[in-house]
Parts: structure tokens; C-alpha cells; sequence
């Protein structure tokens, strides 16, 4: 006889609205220690809230800790093993990064501190941006981004500022176009089109790289702002023809932005700003480790050329060697510059997402000059095996070899019926978190494939042979694959229904008598 | 490197195995000449004790970090229950990507999914995105949204909106086509009255009000919203002190068509300036016009529920730039943060806080108002913070009552208008004691005399 099969308690854990009991309390406040005046002598009846924050949980500590425990237990996550969506680098976040943000010293700081008593958190955005000038060979920097497609709008604006400067506003207006690859992330365009540009499109050639001549052809209209372009490209491929690309855009008025989503394949072996780039962004939630935290937060500098400088957010961090404070150990003083006249604005309140600058500095002095290479190396030989191990089992749609991530498709497989969105649920059987897929959007049934440096090669055979068993499976055993994945505690859940009569929010059963009442 | 598993042996042998060479022909696809020939002019690895040692000795040098602080104006220091940061810190929860794969991702989607409704229920409005970057480019983000509704291009804000909101938010427009008017508040109440939107006309998509407002004062917002509907217009409140929301009327109920709000109040450490968490929430028929992420509830094959990232053809990756933003990573963690903290605080400890903060503030604000030489120059209700005009520049008494008493008392007003040299703004939350706020008054008092 079979044992009574019961679903763990885990699984069935449910919305916290629904566990909610009245009179339940996870907190304690000390009491009240002023006298207490009458509510309504303080805020009139009427601004006061009339709903009794009616719905809201009442629950216990224990009951919060249990619930977000065993909901925990339903993520995938980096601690337990490889993670290779491509274009957004998944690396081991130190633990140590987080114990520096939080030190009281900065966790506890309020931004409108005075500039003399925030000597120590000023000094660490300047170190930082010392750092990143050096890493992309781009002087200007501005922390204050909160996130790459932030990271983006600033650059975007930046080339839009500049232009205007240069060519006054009346030729500045017939600029209004921005390049940008077929390839491209769609936070490239959306970016563009804030900072008030039309898109146009460069194709790709059949080799994966940026169309020479639809870029000459392109810029021959006369009305180029820039170009946006990732390199290594979003297929994993180095445009090798940079510098040339650069030259044309430049020879054309226009500015080269490089959205600097795949940094990880160049940190310490080749810098943007030595290509010809004029501003590019970093996203420090990919390259410089911190925490993707289920969706953010995730930091997105902006560093740009000496002549853009100018047009970079307030306010600039700037070294002095007077002021009030307590000074670094080298005498400086740091001070918030907020006289910049041609500045594109400010982009966020405050200075960015500080926690986050912590802990990229801390990546940048943990890894030295010699690590961060290193990283680099490491993270590129990993794809490159990736591409080698699985080689004979999936197509590989281009012959270059790729850098830090690498593309496949689902093309032999999908003779069998079996698609890109079969084979990554099915790699979920296996332990793993698939791929990204069906991006970019010029490769049918894309899967983009980066390891990043934080993987031993024990597992990046394991993710192989798994890769290479879902490729036997399809062939012989179609049906396996198409109902994947068979191991989790959901299938997979109707997102079309779920999209047509949205449910974006709990609320409380509606009993017919409460109706009735 | 320790946070690499391959060794130098281990990295040889894979090398071999696939046939490249050496290390370098990794690279070989770079051109030659681009390749770095040096090493980066960063400093050599430093050990985990040398590293915290260089951090704690940089945090020592925010001598502002360890004072009594009563500092507000878009950050706030409120009591953090203890297992915000455990449970935030499960690496579960902070290693884990944007929950593209449903079937692994359920913890994130479905902690997201209690988020938007958490919003909902505080702001009294029908549904609320994923989060934004942070309260002030959601209020930009919410100005964007406007246009797009209403297919108009003026907006009004208040000036009593934060400076630094105003300023994201005109860095965010200035090629969207939309013109930005403000609309100056009172300088006897500290509101912003009706008469002050009167150029609103068939043109104008939105009011944006703040409230309370930078300074403190709660703004009459149903008055506000009738104002704009009037005209066809939305209104946009704003919040930056969101634990206001535990006292004061939801802008819901007063009639707000976007409430955007800063969540830092709930659960987040000040850690100067971010991350933070924007929260957006709006009405059901806007819901495809909405900015940024958002989880519903799905269901699988055999009727289990389970929550997914829906209605994302508003969105980037697939409306590239006809999406309703580019926004892609938000605040995912910091959301998770608040989420903890609402619900382990819950209905009666978000109360309860609110009115600790309301009551200790008024307190502080009689005992202020009781020194010889020290006013209250606004006339309208406030919650948590209130501004102090002074017998002497403000900026030069709160320097020295840092200096010499140890306390922050507060944000400068001549920081961001020069015509307010005297007024400064106080902020008082449960976190201060009551021999906190005598010793500020006691302070303003002997500093001034």
C-alpha cells in the first residue's frame, strides 16, 4: 500500500489578508510619553481616515516569520546555483557588501544631512566614481540613476542636452532621430522616446553585428542624434567594427550612448570610453554584484566624456580642500556642486540609490584590479564552454565566438513541436533557472545563456548534460518536455486568462449577506 | 578570487577542452589595439578585515548618522521591527531575479501581490503597480500617465510639492511636450488653495498636490479633486511621509485619480537617500495605462492559484518606445521590506504609529511655539512636521545646535528658498522621546537668547 500522499504545509501557505485574525498584533510600541491632546483638537474629523484601515492583516510576529519563510521557499535564487539569464548577469552577492551597507554610519544617515556631517558618505560616491571613470574610461560620472533604463533616459538626455548647446535649439530640432539596433533592448527605445526621439532601427547582419552600411545609409539623412548600442552586442558578440561605427555617427553630428547592460565581458580587458563612446550607463545590479533583489533595486551611473560633463544630473560631488567636516585621510573635503547651468536636471530626489554605491564599492576594493580582471576572464571562458558543451545538440545561429553570453535557438527541436518555452520549464526539472528566452527579438526561439564567473565547472556540466538530456527528451519523448516543468508546487499557470480579467489585488470574500447589508 | 569557484587549474583545463589557447584569445574578437596593455588604476584586493575596517572609518566621519535627528522632508526615521531585515535578507528573496518563470518565482510574485494590495488599501485606491524607483519619479511617471489619459498637456503643481519632486519631475517632461505651471500656496495657511489652480482649463491633464505637503500641512484634497474634475482633469496627490496614511484620510476617499507615494517610512533605513521604494496607485480603468510591473492572479491546469507578471504589453520589452514607461528593474526588495513591515506592524501598529508621530509632534510644536521669539508660521493642520520661524537665521542655529548639543533639529528652509531664511522644518516620529524633544526646545531656546 501506498503511503498517504499529503501536500507539505509550505505549499499551501496563503495570503497573508487570509490568515488574518482580529486582535492578532506582531508589534510594540512603547507608550505614548507626551500628553495626549484629543484627535480631533489636532486634525480636523474630517482629514482624519473614516475607513478603519478596514482589510489591512492582523497577524503576529511568528505568523509574518512563517509566512514569508515558507513563501521563500517557492524562489529559485543565485545561493542555490546557477542562474543564466543572458543580458542580466547573475553573480554571487557578497555578503560582506551587505554588511557594509549596513553599518549605522550609513544606514542611519539622512540625506539632507548637512554636506559637512555626511563627509564619510560623500567621500564614497567620489571614490566610487573615481572607480568607474577608470573601469570605462569615462570621466564624467553621476551616481544618481536608480536603475539602467534610468541609466539610459539620463544618457539619452545628456546627448539631447549637448546637441542643443552645440547646434542651438533650432538646428538641435531637426536632430531628432536616435539609432538603435533590431537587436536592442526595449528599454533602449522607450528611453529614447522620453527624451523626445523617434527610433529608428539598424538591421543586423547575418553575422550577428551592427549593418555597416544601413548605419552609413541611416546617417546620411542628416538628422542623427545618436546611436544607442550594447556592445558586446545582446547575442553575446563584440561589434568589432566599434571604432569605425563610432566614426561614422560622430562624422554624422550624432553621439554613440552604449547601454552598458553586458560591462561583465569587459571589466579590466577593454574600455567603452577608448572605443569612442561618449556616454554610456553601468547597471551596478549586474556587473558590480549587488543584489537583483527579486526585481531591485538596482543602481544605473551614467558616465560620459569631459565635454558632456556639463549636462550630467545635480548635484555633482565635487573634492575641495577646504570646508566644514571632518576631512578624508588625504585632507579632502567633498561638497554637493549644484551651480551646473546646462545640467539636464535632476533624475531622482536625493543622491541615487546609495545602499547600492556601498556595495559596489566594496565589489571594486574586494576584487582589486587584478580580481576585477579576473571576473572578466572567468565569466567569459564559462559562456564559452557553455557554447562548446552544447554545440552539438541545439543551433547555435551564429559562428563567432561569443563573449560572456552566448545564443541558441530552439530551430531542431522545433521540428518535434518542441519549443524555447518547453525547454527552459523543462530545465527547472533539473534544478536549474532557465535562460532568458526569446530575446533578442531577431533570433527565433532565443535562448541567451550567461554563467557569469560565479559558476564551478562541476555545474556548468551538470547545466550541459541537462541542456543535452531536455535535447534527447525532445526527440523521444516530446510530450515530457511540453507538460514541463513536473517538479514544482505549480505548473504552469494561464498567463493569457490572468491577462484578459486582470486580479491585481486581495479583497475580502463578499459574503451575500454583507452584500445584502 | 574567492568569489570565483574555477581555479587557475581548473580554468587551464576548460580552456584546453574547448581548444583556445590562452586566456587572452578569449578575447581575440577585440580589436588589438583596444585592449588594455595595463592594469586598471584601482588598488589591490583588500582582505573582508581590511575592508570593513576602511568602511567603518569612512561611516565614523557622518557624525550626522549617530545624532538625535529630527530631520523629515522626504525621509523619515521610524522604528523598524527586527525581522524586516531577516526575512528581507533570506537569500531566497534577495538573490533572485525579476520573477520571469512563474513556477520558481511564486515567493516574489506572490509577496508582490500582497504589496499592490497593501498600496491599495492605504492610498484608498482600486490597484497599484510593483513599485517605482522612489516617490519622486513616481510623481513623474504619474505626470506622464496624465498626458496619456487625457490626451492634454498643461499640469499644474502645487509649489508646496518637495523641490526636489518638482525638479525630477520637470526633468522628466521637458521633452514630453507638457507644460509644467505651479501653483503657489499660501503663505499664511501654508496651503494650497483652490484660487491658486484657476488657470486650470479644457488643456490641463492634471493638478499635482502634495499631502501633507513639503511643509507639513495637509492640503484640502477634496476640494482639490473637484477642482480638477471640473475640468476633466486628474488629480495626482503626492505623499512623502507615508505613515501620514495610518491618521489621515486616503487620498481615495478624497476623490485622487494617481496617488504616488515615497515608502521609505515603512521599514526602510534612511541610508542616505536610497534605495527607497515609489508606490503608484491609481483607478481600475486606468489599469493599462499604468507604469511599470504588475502581478495578478493566474491559475494552472489543475485549478492551483498562483500569481504572474500580466498586462506587459504596456511595457518596454515588448511595446519598446510606445510603452507607458521604460522603467524595468524597480524596488523589488524594497518593496518586499515594506510589505513585511505593514504586515507585521498591521492595521492597529500602522495606526498606532501615526498617532504616536501625530501627538509627539504637536507636543514639540507647543513647546516650540512657547520660546520667546519662535512662531509657527503656517495656520493649516500637519501631521509629523511643521515649520519653525526663528528670531535668527535658521541655518546658522540648527549648525549650532548640532555642534554643540548634538541634535538635528531640523531642515533649513533658505536651502531651498532664500526668502525663508529664518523658518526651518521639524520632524518628530514615534523614534523621538520626549526627553528628545525637551532637549530641542531647550536647546532652541538657550541657542537664541
Amino acid at each position: 500500500m501506498n503511503p498517504k500522499v499529503t501536500t507539505h504545509i509550505s505549499h499551501n501557505e496563503s495570503l497573508i489578508f487570509e490568515r488574518s485574525h482580529p486582535g492578532r498584533a506582531g508589534f510594540s510600541l512603547p507608550p505614548l510619553d507626551v500628553e495626549e491632546s484629543a484627535l480631533d483638537e489636532i486634525i480636523p474629523r474630517q482629514l482624519q481616515r473614516d475607513d478603519d484601515l478596514a482589510g489591512m492583516p492582523e497577524v503576529t510576529e511568528v505568523d509574518v516569520v512563517r509566512h514569508f519563510t515558507r513563501i521563500s521557499t517557492w524562489n529559485y535564487s543565485i545561493d542555490l546555483g546557477l542562474y543564466p539569464l543572458g543580458s542580466c548577469t547573475m553573480k554571487y552577492n557578497s555578503r560582506l557588501n551587505e554588511k557594509v551597507a549596513r553599518i549605522a554610519g550609513f544606514a542611519n544617515l539622512h540625506p539632507l544631512a548637512s554636506e559637512g556631517e555626511a563627509q564619510g558618505a560623500l567621500e564614497v560616491i567620489y571614490e566610487l566614481q573615481q572607480h568607474l571613470a577608470e573601469i570605462t574610461g569615462l570621466p564624467g560620472i553621476s551616481l544618481q540613476p536608480a536603475a539602467g533604463a534610468h541609466g539610459e533616459m539620463t544618457g539619452v538626455m545628456i546627448i539631447r542636452a549637448f546637441i542643443d548647446a552645440r547646434d542651438g535649439k533650432e538646428a538641435s530640432a531637426k536632430r531628432r532621430t536616435m539609432l538603435i539596433p533590431d537587436s536592442a533592448h526595449g528599454t533602449n527605445p522607450a528611453s529614447a522616446h522620453l527624451s523626445g526621439f523617434t527610433v529608428r532601427t539598424i538591421r543586423s547582419t547575418p553575422e550577428g553585428l551592427t549593418d555597416l552600411d544601413h548605419l552609413r545609409e541611416l546617417c546620411a539623412h542628416g538628422d542623427v542624434a545618436g546611436l544607442m548600442l550594447t556592445n558586446p552586442n545582446t547575442l553575446g558578440l563584440f561589434e568589432r567594427n566599434i571604432q569605425k561605427i563610432c566614426r561614422i555617427v560622430h562624422e554624422a553630428g550624432g553621439l554613440v550612448y552604449m547601454d552598458g547592460a553586458n560591462m561583465n565581458a569587459l571589466v579590466g580587458v577593454a574600455r567603452p570610453g577608448d572605443m569612442g563612446v561618449d556616454v554610456i550607463h553601468l547597471n551596478l545590479h549586474k556587473t558590480f554584484s549587488t543584489p537583483h533583489g527579486g526585481g531591485g533595486p538596482g543602481s544605473g551611473p551614467c558616465c560620459c566624456t569631459k565635454e558632456l560633463e556639463p549636462f550630467l544630473p545635480v548635484p555633482r560631488i565635487v573634492r575641495t580642500e577646504s570646508g566644514t567636516g571632518v576631512p578624508a585621510r588625504d585632507g579632502s573635503v567633498f561638497k554637493l556642486d549644484f551651480n551646473q547651468p546646462q545640467s539636464i536636471g535632476r533624475v531622482k530626489a536625493f543622491f541615487g540609490n546609495y545602499g547600492m554605491m556601498l556595495r559596489a564599492l566594496a565589489y571594486v576594493l574586494t576584487h582589486g584590479h587584478d580580481g576585477l580582471r579576473e571576473a572578466t576572464e572567468a565569466a567569459v571562458l564559462n559562456a564559452r564552454y557553455i557554447a562548446h558543451g552544447l554545440i552539438s545538440d541545439y543551433e547555435k545561429p551564429f559562428d563567432a565566438p561569443p563573449m560572456h553570453e552566448v545564443v541558441f535557438t530552439d530551430k531542431r527541436q522545433a521540428r518535434k513541436g518542441v519549443h524555447t518555452l518547453d525547454i527552459a520549464k523543462r530545465l527547472i526539472d533539473y534544478g536549474f533557472h532557465p535562460m532568458t528566452i526569446y530575446f533578442p527579438l531577431i533570433v527565433s526561439g532565443a535562448m541567451l545563456i550567461e554563467p557569469t564567473e560565479s559558476v564551478g565547472r562541476h555545474e556548468l556540466d551538470q547545466f550541459i548534460e541537462a541542456m543535452r538530456s531536455i535535447a534527447r527528451e525532445a526527440f523521444e519523448d516530446p510530450d515530457l518536455v511540453l507538460n514541463a516543468p513536473h517538479t514544482t508546487r505549480i505548473g504552469r499557470l494561464d498567463e493569457a486568462a490572468a491577462a484578459r480579467k486582470p486580479v491585481l489585488r486581495w479583497k475580502p470574500v463578499q459574503t451575500a449577506q454583507a452584500i445584502a447589508e | 578570487m574567492r568569489y570565483i569557484p574555477n581555479s587557475p587549474d581548473e580554468r587551464a583545463e576548460m580552456l584546453r577542452q574547448i581548444g583556445v589557447a590562452s586566456i587572452e584569445n578569449l578575447f581575440d574578437s577585440i580589436p588589438e589595439d583596444l585592449r588594455l596593455r595595463q592594469d586598471l588604476k584601482v588598488p589591490a584586493a583588500l582582505s573582508e578585515l581590511e575592508l570593513l575596517a576602511k568602511f567603518e572609518q569612512t561611516a565614523a566621519r557622518n557624525a550626522a548618522a549617530s545624532r538625535i535627528s529630527f530631520l523629515g522632508g522626504g525621509a523619515y526615521a521610524h522604528y523598524v521591527p527586527t525581522i524586516v531585515d531577516h526575512l528581507i535578507s533570506r537569500s531566497e528573496f534577495f538573490t533572485a531575479y525579476t520573477p520571469y518563470q512563474p513556477e520558481i518565482s511564486q515567493g516574489t510574485l506572490q509577496a508582490i501581490f500582497e504589496f499592490q494590495t497593501l498600496v491599495c488599501q492605504l492610498t484608498g485606491m482600486d490597484i497599484a503597480n510593483a513599485s517605482m524607483y522612489d516617490g519622486s519619479t513616481a510623481m513623474a511617471e504619474a505626470v506622464l500617465m496624465a498626458e496619456r489619459v487625457t490626451k492634454r498637456s498643461k499640469v499644474i503643481a502645487s509649489s508646496a510639492v518637495h523641490p526636489q519632486y518638482l525638479e525630477v519631475a520637470h526633468t522628466y517632461v521637458q521633452h514630453a511636450g507638457i507644460e509644467l505651471h505651479h501653483a503657489p500656496f499660501d503663505s499664511t495657511s501654508g496651503q494650497t488653495p483652490n484660487s491658486a489652480f484657476d488657470s486650470i482649463d479644457d488643456q490641463t491633464a492634471a493638478i499635482v498636490v502634495q499631502s501633507p505637503n513639503f511643509f507639513g500641512c495637509i492640503e484640502d484634497v477634496k476640494a482639490l479633486s473637484e477642482k480638477a474634475h471640473a475640468k476633466g482633469a486628474l488629480l495626482i496627490v503626492a505623499v512623502t511621509e507615508a505613515m501620514s496614511f495610518g491618521l489621515l484620510r486616503s487620498p481615495g476617499a478624497c476623490g485622487a485619480d494617481i496617488v504616488v507615494a515615497e515608502g521609505q517610512s515603512f521599514g526602510v533605513p534612511l541610508s542616505y537617500g536610497g534605495p527607497y521604494v515609489g508606490l503608484f496607485a491609481t483607478r481600475d480603468k486606468y489599469a493599462r495605462q499604468i507604469p511599470g510591473r504588475l502581478v495578478g492572479e493566474a491559475y494552472d491546469k489543475q485549478g492551483r492559484r498562483g500569481y504572474v507578471l500580466t498586462l506587459a504589453t504596456r511595457e518596454q520589452h515588448i511595446r519598446r518606445e510606445r510603452a507607458t514607461s521604460n522603467i524595468c528593474t524597480n524596488e523589488g526588495l524594497i518593496a518586499l521590506a515594506a510589505t513585511v513591515y505593514l504586515e507585521t506592524m498591521g492595521r492597529r501598529g500602522v495606526q498606532q504609529v501615526a498617532s504616536q508621530c501625530a501627538q509627539k509632534a504637536h507636543y514639540a510644536a507647543r513647546e516650540i511655539a512657547k520660546i520667546e521669539g519662535f512662531t509657527l508660521p503656517f495656520s493649516a493642520p500637519f501631521f509629523d512636521e511643521f515649520v519653525v520661524r526663528g528670531p535668527v537665521e535658521a541655518s546658522q542655529l540648527l549648525d549650532s545646535l548640532a555642534r554643540e548639543k548634538g541634535i538635528d533639529g531640523g531642515i533649513a528652509l533658505s536651502r531651498f528658498d532664500s526668502s525663508r531664511p529664518n523658518d526651518f522644518l521639524v520632524c518628530v516620529t514615534e523614534t523621538n522621546t520626549r526627553e528628545q524633544i525637551d532637549a530641542l526646545v531647550e536647546g532652541l531656546h538657550s541657542l537664541s537668547h
